[in-house]
C-alpha cells in the first residue's frame, strides 16, 4: 500500500523517534505502525522526509510534544519507539 | 494584503445583478481547529439546529445565512476532517454528504472550504481533495488575523488561479473578509478549474503538490505565536505542569459551588414566591393542586440547577476553547495509562461531570475503539451536574454544618467531595477491569495535536451554553414535568365522592408499596421507592417526585423539603440513598446515546445492569455499615 516507506535497507540499528533527546530532531523515516495510525499520523503533518523535533517532554518524561510541519502533537513514547528516523545532529535541530 | 481582493478568483467576475442566491444548500468543510465552527456560527447566529443523520452517530448543525437580498441559504457543518479517506466515522458522513448519498441530508450545490491559513502546507492536501469533487467551492484562509500577526503572507489571486476556485483570506474571529461568503453565494456557479490537480494516494507527493501550489502563491507561513511556547514552557513544565492542572481543576469545582449555589438560592427564592403568587391566585381544589403542587413544584425543584450546571458547562467551555483542555490531556495521560485508558479519555471525563450526553458524544475523538467503549461505561460514574441537586438536598436535610478542616471546609462539603471521589474510585476501578479482560487492546493509542493557546470566542460559548440550557429546560418540561404530572395523578387516585385519597391509600402508595420489600434492606420506605422508580427517567427527577408526594401529603404540605425527608429516611438510610445515586445508571438519556454511539443495546443494557447491581450493593453495605457506627 502507500505506507511503504521502508525501502532503505538498515544498514545499522534503525533509529527511532524516541532515542532522540528533547531539542534534538530527525528526518522521518517511515512507520512501524498500522496503517490506520500512520495515516492520522501523516494528516497531522508527520510525512516521511520531514523534518521532527523534540520539542518538550511532559511531566514524567512521557508523553514528549513534536514539532513537525509547524504543528506540535503529544505521542507517548510507546508510538515513538515505532517512527523511524535518520539523525539530523543537535545543531540543525536547533530552534 | 488589500483588504478589497478577498475573493479572487473566476466566480467573483459574473455576479448576477439582483444579489439572489444561486445555491440552495452549501457544505461547511474544514480540517479541524481551522475556525471552521466559529464561521459557521458567525454566518448563521441564532437561526442553527443540533441533528444528526439517521443511523449515523456523527451530530451536524444546520443553519441558515441570510444575503441582504434576504434570501436565505442552507448551511450545513459537517464534521472537521483532515482527508476524505472514508475510514473514519467522521470522514464518512462528510464523503457521503458531499456525494448525497446521505439519507436526510440534501446534496449540497456547493462548498465552503475553511482552511487554517497558517497551516497551508497541510491543508492545501485537504484542498485538492475537496475541489476534485468538482462542486463550486470556496476556499476561506481562515485565521488571517493571526497569519498577519505572525508576519506570514499570501498571494490570494495566485491561490485561487493555481486551484481554479474563489479564494478569501478570512478571519472568523474579527469577521475580516466575511463577505467573501455573500459574493460566492450570489455569483453564477462554476465548476472548479485547477491548474494541476493533486496526486492521490503517496502522502509524499500530495504535501510535495500542496508545498509547490503554496509557493506559487507566495505563502509564507507566520511563526508559532512565541506566547503559545511560553506558555507550555509552564503548563507542560515537569513540575508546575502537574501542580497547575491540579489547581485548575480544582478550581473548576470551586467555581460551580462558590458561584453557582448562590445563583441557585436566587433562582429558589424566585421560584418560591411565584408558587406562592400561582397559589393565592388560582382557587383552592383540584386545579390548584395541579399546577401548585404537580407543575410549577415537579420542574421547579429542578429548575433550579440550571445556574451551576450552566457554569460547569460555562467552564470546561472556556478551558476548550482556549487549548488548556488537550494540555490537560496530555498531563492527565501518564495518570490514564495506568488504567489502561489514555489522555484523550481525560477531556470526556472531565465533561462527565457536567453530563454524561455530550461526555459521551465526545469519546468520538478516541481513535482507539475499546479504549472508546470503556471511557463510554465509565463516564457515568463521573458526578454528573443531574446528581448534584439530590446529593445537595440530602447532604443538607441530615448532614450537620460542622467546621473539619478549618472554619471554612465543614462536614456537608467533605460528604459532597467524598461522593464525587466515590464516583471517581468506582470508575477507576471499572476502567481497570475492562482494560485488563474483555477491553484488553494493544497499547500505543495516545496522539495528542496541540493547537495554539487562543482567547476562547464568546459567541460560540454563549451558543453551546444556549443548546445545553435549552435541552435541559426541554428535559424538565418534557420528562421531568411529565413524571411529575403523573404522580400527581397517581396521589389523586382512586377518588371516593370526588375528594382524592388520603396519601396512603393513593395509587401510589401500592405502586410504592409493591417495591418496598427490595428496598427496605437499604432503609428506605414506600415513597423514597417512588422516588427511586421515577428517577430512573432522570436522576433529579426524584427530587420533584419528592416535591409531589410531600405537597399533596397534609401532614407534610406545610414542611419545607428537608424536614419532610426525615419522615422518610433515618441518617443510615440517607447515606444509603447517597451511595445509590452515586453509583446507579439511572437516565434514559444517556441509556439513549450509548446505544446510538455503540451502535447495539448490547454495552447499554450491560452497563445498566452492573451500574445498577453495584448500586444496591453497595448502598446495602453503606446502610448496615451507618447502623453500626451512627445511631
Amino acid at each position: 500500500m502507500v505506507f511503504n516507506f521502508m525501502t532503505k535497507s538498515p544498514r545499522k540499528t534503525r533509529q527511532h523517534l524516541s532515542d532522540l533527546n528533547v531539542g534534538e530532531s530527525g528526518i522521518l523515516d517511515g512507520f512501524e505502525l498500522e496503517p490506520s495510525v500512520a495515516e492520522h499520523l501523516m494528516n497531522l503533518g508527520f510525512v516521511p522526509g520531514l523534518e521532527v523535533l523534540v520539542a518538550r517532554s511532559g511531566p514524567g518524561g512521557n508523553p514528549r510534544v513534536y514539532r513537525v510541519d509547524g504543528t506540535e502533537v503529544a505521542l507517548r513514547r510507546d508510538l515513538s519507539r515505532l517512527i523511524a528516523v535518520s539523525p539530523l545532529g543537535a545543531e540543525a535541530g536547533a530552534d | 494584503m488589500n483588504p478589497s481582493v478577498t475573493l479572487s478568483g473566476p466566480a467573483s467576475s459574473s455576479s448576477h445583478k439582483d444579489g439572489r442566491a444561486v445555491y440552495r444548500t452549501v457544505a461547511v468543510v474544514g480540517p479541524p481547529n481551522a475556525g471552521k465552527t466559529t464561521l459557521f456560527n458567525r454566518l448563521t447566529g441564532l437561526r442553527q439546529k443540533v441533528g444528526n443523520f439517521p443511523g449515523v452517530t456523527v451530530e451536524h448543525h444546520t443553519g441558515s445565512y441570510r444575503l441582504e437580498s434576504g434570501d436565505e441559504v442552507n448551511l450545513i457543518d459537517l464534521p472537521g476532517v483532515y482527508s476524505l479517506n472514508p475510514k473514519s466515522e467522521d470522514e464518512r458522513v462528510t464523503v457521503d454528504v458531499l456525494n448525497g448519498r446521505m439519507p436526510g441530508a440534501e446534496l449540497p450545490d456547493a462548498i465552503i472550504l475553511v482552511l487554517d491559513s497558517n497551516n497551508l502546507n497541510r491543508h492545501l492536501i485537504l484542498a485538492g481533495r475537496v475541489i476534485a469533487l468538482g462542486l463550486p467551492t470556496l476556499v476561506l484562509l481562515n485565521m488571517a488575523d493571526e497569519l498577519h500577526k505572525q508576519g506570514g503572507t499570501v498571494d490570494v489571486l495566485q491561490l485561487a488561479r493555481q486551484l481554479g476556485t474563489p479564494v478569501a483570506l478570512t478571519s472568523a474571529v474579527t469577521g475580516e473578509g466575511l463577505h467573501a461568503v455573500a459574493n460566492f453565494l450570489i455569483a453564477a456557479p462554476q465548476a472548479p478549474e485547477p491548474i494541476e490537480l493533486p496526486i492521490f494516494g503517496d502522502p509524499r507527493h500530495c504535501r510535495e503538490w500542496a508545498v509547490r501550489v503554496g509557493s506559487n502563491a507566495a505563502y509564507r507561513r507566520g511563526a508559532t505565536p512565541e506566547w503559545t511556547r511560553r506558555l507550555d514552557s509552564i503548563f507542560l513544565h515537569p513540575l508546575w505542569g502537574g501542580v497547575i492542572f491540579t489547581v485548575v481543576i480544582v478550581g473548576v469545582f470551586q467555581t460551580i459551588f462558590s458561584v453557582g449555589q448562590p445563583a441557585s438560592d436566587l433562582l429558589q427564592h424566585f421560584l418560591d414566591r411565584v408558587a406562592v403568587l400561582l397559589a393565592a391566585a388560582i382557587p383552592p381544589g383540584l386545579w390548584n393542586s395541579l399546577i401548585v403542587n404537580g407543575a410549577w413544584k415537579g420542574a421547579g425543584s429542578v429548575l433550579v440547577f440550571l445556574p451551576q450546571i450552566l457554569l460547569l458547562f460555562l467552564v470546561i467551555g472556556i478551558l476548550e476553547d482556549s487549548g488548556y483542555l488537550a494540555r490537560a490531556a496530555v498531563i492527565s495521560d501518564k495518570v490514564m495509562a495506568k488504567v489502561g485508558l489514555n489522555g484523550k479519555s481525560f477531556i470526556p471525563l472531565l465533561s462527565a461531570y457536567g453530563c454524561a450526553v455530550p461526555a459521551i458524544m465526545a469519546t468520538r475523538t478516541i481513535e482507539n475503539k475499546r479504549d472508546r467503549i470503556a471511557t463510554i461505561l465509565i463516564a457515568p460514574f463521573m458526578t454528573c451536574s443531574a446528581r448534584l441537586p439530590v446529593y445537595t438536598m440530602i447532604i443538607a436535610a441530615f448532614i450537620p454544618n460542622r467546621p473539619v478542616i478549618g472554619p471554612f471546609i465543614g462536614s456537608r462539603a467533605v460528604a459532597m467531595l467524598s461522593l464525587y471521589v466515590l464516583g471517581f474510585l468506582m470508575a477507576v476501578l471499572t476502567a481497570k477491569a475492562l482494560k485488563s479482560s474483555v477491553l484488553r487492546s494493544r497499547e500505543h493509542g495516545f496522539i495528542m495535536e496541540l493547537p495554539p493557546y487562543r482567547w476562547p470566542q464568546w459567541k460560540g460559548l454563549a451558543l453551546r451554553l444556549m443548546d445545553r440550557c435549552k435541552a435541559f429546560l426541554f428535559r424538565a418540561g418534557t420528562v421531568i414535568l411529565g413524571v411529575s404530572l403523573v404522580l400527581w395523578g397517581l396521589t389523586y387516585l382512586p377518588m371516593h365522592n370526588g375528594q382524592p385519597p388520603a396519601i396512603a391509600d393513593s395509587a401510589i402508595a401500592k405502586v410504592g408499596h409493591f417495591i418496598e420489600p427490595a428496598i427496605k434492606p437499604l432503609g428506605f420506605n414506600w415513597k423514597i421507592g417512588v422516588g427511586l422508580l421515577s428517577s430512573f427517567a432522570a436522576r433529579e427527577v426524584i427530587i420533584a417526585t419528592m416535591g409531589t408526594l410531600h405537597g399533596v401529603d397534609p401532614e407534610s404540605h406545610a414542611m419545607d423539603m428537608q424536614q419532610a425527608l426525615h419522615s422518610d429516611l433515618s441518617p443510615a438510610g440517607a447515606i444509603a440513598l447517597l451511595v445509590f445515586f452515586a453509583f446507579a445508571m439511572q437516565c434514559m438519556s444517556t441509556m439513549a446515546v450509548v446505544r446510538r454511539e455503540t451502535n447495539s443495546w448490547r454495552w447499554p443494557i450491560l452497563q445498566f445492569l452492573y451500574m445498577t447491581t453495584v448500586a444496591y450493593v453497595a448502598a446495602f453495605i453503606a446502610y448496615h455499615v451507618t447502623l453500626l457506627y451512627w445511631s
